[in-house]
């Protein structure tokens, strides 16, 4: 309570500064100048009273320097200064004017609070940094004092709070206020009602301190469980049996158990003329005999007796054994596991948001990297086993494109259009030298591609290296959008997410509204029909490799903005583009964005059941999209019509 | 002359565009029928819906005397109740001979294991002979396939559904693409093997239709327009105006 | 029908000539034989070299004869080396443990030894517990029955799935890749019990025949490997020859007239692909033990496709295609990636092979298939053809 008066006084003394200006802080300090010099913990305290009671600005900044070993006490006549060492020189700063001196050293003192002292200075400094006008100062302070709770500070805390003008701020003031509240409090009621002010609060430091209470160690004991039972612990469930009998033996409640090792120790340890407790040692590489030999020898005395697994069954049944919290106070306890429970379900749908959004940037990436493959797949029925190395083409355009454009943003604005245009024209060239030949042997056309790949991959490995190159994101790509400690998204993300829409969009609009998506439909749904009307189906394929290609590109830049550029990356992505385009079906942009939205939702689903392991994720993935096959065999958005029956 | 095929109010639907529409068509056994109608009228898809390639929206597909349902059948398994089709794109394994064109055809036990361990019996050898000189191949029974001429294809192909020994034969334009000496032997062949057994024919070609001298079903828009002899439905008023108005104009 | 076949085919007769002559010149020539004129390593290769041609014939017969371009049989013929490398290494770990304990005064109990072969084992992937996997590889009949049994099973499952929703083509292809890549995945893990991307090692080591020179155990191996692949070609080649391989040369040139034949189609195929999924399986089975080492990496979809690319360079649809192309390309591409090749001086810039060996590889076989699509078999076809 009387910090709390204390800390009333600051406010008063800082409100009403007038009332203290005749004053200076060197006028203050003398009467006390013995405790400054020498303080221990337990005096120093009268001195910062009479420091805070006087409300002078100067007294944040000398509390500051005296803990950092920055006051300097003149010999002669106990005056203090602000004081800089350098070599045998001192340079003194007068504590109230700023006045600068330079005098030596000798004659002179550093001020040397202990560790202690300088903590209880640092809860003082506290109650000013609290309410100081800087709006810098204030955060920092809070930000020291979450990091490093202590109960002295709960009193200054909650003083502060109804002077706080930054709305934002006072927010966190109380959020804090209650989380030391609920630690420190010496009232049960005000510790209760913190708490269950924390239900609502799903800040990872808000179910640090719910856990804290809740944090329970295992007892066992021969009858029933004292102190404030969490629960009672079933062994074979909750724990194991060799762990149950370690805490016996641990609580001097059972003999140590005898180890496999320990047995056949102490039988070698007692041959006497090739035997061991009577059975010759040849015999003793079965297990019951051992037994047998080791029970002779205890009975003689000479080791200590078998604990059989019997005897250790015997022990465990006739214990009972609990989770008892080291808060003794039930109520605290209860109240403590119902906000967690409210504060964890909260939690939980913060958690599916989160992971909603990862999942949808996932499928973002998976569609800019799928929706070139399932273009080209619909409208010439030709894999392309090589578009991931289009994408990887379109990753290092943008790494070379940074080597000459150091302006990141500047440098992605050129690598986008570049990309396109390069791995377009390469879609193109492929089309024209390879693909064109082989339209009637689709088996053909997936190895041929492949041959295609394993080449392009090589070059780039003998261009490149085969250490990854860094794509660096532009400044202002940085960072996340956070929309509390659970549901963060990065701003690469968002934008890829940006990108992969305004892609949708400019796809549809190509394929609905211009000659050139007319056409590119007329030849997915009747290539001899299309070709009879006047159309040029050998164009239309090579523009459309083209354009698939160069999505893969731009979706290169994309990627490797967030991933690491190598020659591999395009494998890496391959598999799931195939996945995305099989899921969705052929032929169908919104085909494209279904599978790419159920395989990224399907991973992250996976991934968050799953944590631990992202390969068995994946492994999952597959066996799950084989089944899928096998209930729509045309994927969601199926082909309709009678073409698609041949 | 018992009903071998019943097919009754039948109707498909593909996008919104009726191919086949209440249709119903009866075909005894034996017995040789021609089917006719302009382009779209539902032919090619009667066949896919009988041989089980189609599943129709609505309707029943009756098969021999015990009235069995098609519906719901696999391919193999309609194939196996004694249904040919021959398509009307001559369709043989170009890459193999005449010979094992025919063998693979041979009425014989369908499964892996049986198809693996099978021997050539002389029952098979005299089979595949008869057949060969039903459709005057018997030179040809070493040569590939591939190196066929487009009439001799045809006539495989026909050889190979009399070597499946159907009860029922749907064959779709026969005589597309054929010289008119080619064509007189085809209508012989079908003539010969509706003798015994029930053939479908579809086709465009009213003069072929003629020398077939059978009954005749006109289809106009997945619906039966008409029925009976070929004078008979060309004077019907209706077909003249639908089809034979347009075709011969 | 047999004797027959084997009459009627020359082909056959002419392979299984050419084998048993190259059979003996490496016999005769190697270490083992005392001639020296193989080296052991040469004869490891070469007896390598006959198991990818084994596997090789089987993907020919799925894909070049029945027209199921499986991007998984390299997993099968992984899954075979797994399954008798687990033996191989069980049972050499067993012998190690036993002979160090062996010296101790008291004998060791059954579960010691169990434990300290699990810790041997398990080590590396931090578990000293044996999988429920593991369950018969103290048993080298029952670990050879599952080289032949997990490849047959998982492809009958996967194949009667796929087979069933009418799956073909290129979807089949990325089908049986993606079955391929969550096979590896699976492995890569630790906890797979089969240690994880370490793999299984040590096992050109041959339990009870440690004292037997390593050049006579390649000899051995050299010999099973080829009579397996005769055994494998006359197998395959009989197959395809009778009535078997019209229908299943039928399914590939049109799948939907094979049916309207009045062929179970999905039956013929889940046949074909599970039979050749077993044959993969034995290869794998006596391919590894002349590598020494199996890991996941090995099953990768990768490897499954470069299988398709030597059939393919080799030529599909004939037999002695695929044998060709595996031999040919696998030995090229070992002497270019190993340093074999002299480097190429162009003046400006020296191609050093084992850069720019892969881009050779993709670059001919792209020309391969626009140019040669039958491949070095068609050569063959072109000279036997012209006298007649």
């Amino acid at each position: 309570m009387l910090r709390l008066l204390i800390a009333l006084a600051v406010f008063a003394g800082l409100s009403l500064p007038a009332t203290a200006q005749s004053q200076t802080l060197q006028s203050i300090l003398q009467p006390v100048a013995d405790e400054i010099a020498d303080p221990s913990r337990a005096s120093v305290g009268a001195a910062l009273d009479a420091l805070v009671a006087s409300g002078l600005p100067q007294v944040t900044p000398f509390l500051e320097a005296w803990s950092d070993k920055g006051v300097w006490q003149r010999d002669a006549d106990g005056a203090f200064f602000y004081g800089q060492a350098a070599g045998g020189e001192l340079t003194l700063t007068d504590i109230d004017t700023g006045a600068e001196t330079v005098v030596p050293a000798t004659g002179h003192t550093e001020l040397r609070p202990n560790g202690g002292v300088r903590r209880v200075i640092g809860t003082t400094l506290v109650q000013f940094q609290l309410s100081d006008p800087d709006l810098t100062r204030r955060l920092s302070a809070i930000d020291s004092l979450a990091r490093r709770p202590d109960a002295d500070q709960l009193a200054p805390l909650l003083a502060s709070i109804d002077e706080e003008p930054d709305p934002a701020l006072k927010a966190r003031k109380i959020q804090l206020a209650n989380i030391l509240t609920v630690t420190f409090a010496d009232d049960p009621a005000d510790r209760i009602a913190a708490i269950d002010s924390l239900s609502t609060d799903t800040s990872i430091e808000a179910r640090a301190v719910l856990n804290q209470i809740l944090t329970t160690g295992i007892t066992a004991t021969p009858g029933a469980p004292v102190g404030n039972v969490a629960r009672i612990l079933t062994v074979g469930d909750d724990l194991t049996p060799a762990a149950a009998y370690d805490l016996l033996v641990t609580g001097d409640l059972a003999p140590p158990a005898t180890a496999p090792n320990a047995i056949r120790d102490a039988l070698a340890a007692n041959i006497v003329d090739g035997r061991a407790g009577g059975i010759p040692t040849a015999q003793l590489g079965d297990p019951a005999l051992r037994e047998a030999a080791y029970a002779t020898l205890a009975a003689a005395g000479t080791v200590p007796p078998l604990v059989t697994a019997q005897d250790q069954a015997d022990a465990i049944a006739a214990h009972t054994f609990a989770a008892i919290y080291a808060e003794g106070d039930a109520a605290i306890t209860d109240a403590a596991r119902a906000a967690l429970t409210s504060a964890e379900t909260r939690v939980a749908a913060a958690q599916f948001a989160d992971l909603t959004l990862d999942a949808l940037s996932l499928a973002s990436i998976y569609f800019l990297a799928a929706i070139g493959l399932a273009i080209t797949f619909g409208v010439m029925g030709v894999i392309n086993m090589s578009h991931g190395e289009f994408i990887m083409m379109g990753a290092y355009t943008g790494f070379v494109v940074q080597q000459f454009v150091p302006d990141y943003t500047v440098s992605i604005i050129v690598a986008l259009p570049l990309a396109f245009a390069i791995t377009f024209a390469a879609g193109v060239a492929m089309e024209r030298l390879v693909i064109r030949h082989l339209y009637h042997r689709p088996l053909e056309t997936l190895l041929a591609t492949f041959g295609i790949s394993i080449a392009l991959q090589q070059l780039a490995k003998n261009i490149f290296g085969t250490q990854a190159r860094p794509l660096t994101s532009p400044g202002w790509l940085d960072g996340a959008l956070i929309f509390s400690d659970v549901i963060q998204i990065s701003y690469i993300r968002v934008a890829i997410f940006v990108l992969a829409l305004l892609f949708l969009g400019l796809i549809v609009f190509v394929l609905k509204r211009t000659r050139l998506g007319l056409e590119v439909r007329a030849v997915t749904q009747n290539r001899g029909m299309a070709a009879s009307m006047g159309i040029d189906p050998d164009r239309i394929n090579m523009l459309t490799f083209g354009l698939g290609s160069g999505i893969a590109g731009i979706a290169g830049v994309a990627i490797g903005l967030y991933a690491q550029v190598t020659s591999e990356m395009g494998a890496a992505y391959i598999v799931q583009s195939f996945m995305t385009v099989v899921v969705g079906g052929v032929g169908n942009v919104w085909g494209t964005l279904a599978g790419a939205t159920l395989i990224g939702f399907l991973q992250k689903g996976i991934e968050f059941l799953n944590p631990s392991n992202t390969l068995a994720a994946q492994t999952y993935m597959v066996l799950f999209i084989i089944l899928f096959i096998q209930f729509r065999p045309k994927g969601i958005v199926a082909q309709k019509g009678r073409a698609a029956a041949d | 002359m018992t009903s071998l095929l019943e097919v009754s109010g039948v109707s498909k639907t593909f996008d919104g565009f009726r191919a086949i529409n209440d249709l119903s068509i009866q075909i005894s056994e034996p017995e040789l029928r021609a089917i006719i109608g302009p382009n779209g009228a539902g032919k090619t898809t009667f066949m896919d819906i009988v041989t089980g390639k189609t599943k129709p929206d609505t309707g029943r597909v009756l098969w021999g005397a015990r009235n069995e349902s098609l519906l719901g059948l696999s391919e193999a398994a309609i194939a196996n109740k004694g249904i040919g089709r021959k398509f009307q794109k001559p369709t043989v394994f170009e890459d193999q001979t005449v010979w094992a064109n025919l063998n693979m055809a041979l009425r014989n036990k369908r499964g892996p294991f049986a198809v693996l361990f099978h021997r050539k019996t002389g029952e098979d050898e005299a089979r595949i002979s008869q057949i060969a000189s039903e459709i005057g191949l018997t030179d040809q029974l070493s040569r590939m396939s591939g190196e066929l001429s487009h009439g001799q294809k045809q006539w495989l192909e026909i050889g190979m559904l009399l070597a499946q020994d159907p009860r029922l034969l749907l064959v779709d334009e026969p005589a597309a693409g054929m010289t008119a000496e080619e064509r007189e032997k085809t209508t012989d062949i079908l003539r010969h093997a509706a003798l015994t057994r029930a053939v479908v024919v579809v086709e465009h070609d009213m003069e072929f239709v003629r020398r077939l001298n059978c009954k005749v079903t006109v289809l106009h828009e997945g619906h039966v327009l008409a029925e009976g002899t070929l004078d008979h439905v060309t004077a019907d008023s209706t077909v003249i105006d639908v089809y034979l108005g347009r075709a011969d104009a | 029908m047999t004797q027959g076949f084997l009459v009627t085919n020359r082909s056959v007769r002419w392979f299984l000539m050419c084998l048993a002559i190259f059979t003996a010149v490496v016999a005769f020539g190697s270490e083992a034989s005392g001639a020296g004129l193989f080296s052991t390593s040469l004869v490891k290769t070469l007896g390598k070299t006959l198991c990818l041609c084994l596997v090789a014939i089987a993907m020919d017969v799925v894909w070049g004869y029945c027209g199921i371009l499986s991007l998984g049989h390299f997993a099968f013929f992984g899954i075979g080396g797994y399954a008798v490398g687990m033996w191989l290494m069980y049972a050499r770990t067993e012998g190690i443990v036993l002979s160090s304990l062996s010296g101790q005064t008291i004998p060791p109990t059954p579960s010691e030894v169990s434990d300290a072969i699990g810790s041997q084992i398990f080590g590396v992937v931090g578990s000293a517990q044996f999988p429920l996997i593991w369950s018969f590889a103290h048993s080298l009949p029952l670990q050879l029955l599952m080289v032949v049994l997990v490849p047959g099973l998982l492809a009958l499952v996967f194949g009667w799935l796929a087979f069933r929703s009418r799956v073909t083509g290129v979807y089949l292809s990325i089908l049986t890749q993606a079955m391929t890549l969550a096979l590896s995945l699976y492995l890569f893990q630790n906890d797979s019990g089969l240690r994880g991307n370490n793999g299984l090692s040590g096992l050109q080591n041959i339990p009870g025949y440690e004292q037997t020179s390593q050049a006579t155990i390649s000899l051995m191996f050299f010999l099973a490997s080829a009579l397996a692949l005769a055994l494998g070609y006359v197998l395959f080649a009989w197959v395809v020859a009778g009535k078997m391989g019209s229908v299943i040369k039928g399914i590939r040139d049109n799948e939907a007239r094979v049916r309207f034949l009045g062929y179970r189609v999905e039956g013929f195929k889940l046949f074909v692909f599970t039979l050749t999924a077993v044959v993969a399986g034995i290869a794998g089975a006596l391919y590894y033990p002349q590598a020494g080492i199996i890991n996941p990496a090995e099953i990768a979809p990768i490897a499954s496709i470069y299988l398709a690319v030597w059939v393919a360079i080799g030529g599909r649809g004939r037999l002695y295609g695929a044998v060709i192309g595996a031999a040919f390309v696998s030995l090229v591409s070992s002497w270019f990636t190993g340093g074999g090749a002299p480097n190429l001086n162009l003046g400006f810039y020296t191609v050093q092979w084992t850069d720019w060996w892969l881009v050779l590889l993709g670059v001919s076989f792209v020309a391969v298939t626009l140019f040669f699509p039958k491949g070095i078999g068609g050569v063959f076809d072109y000279l036997v053809r012209k006298p007649s």
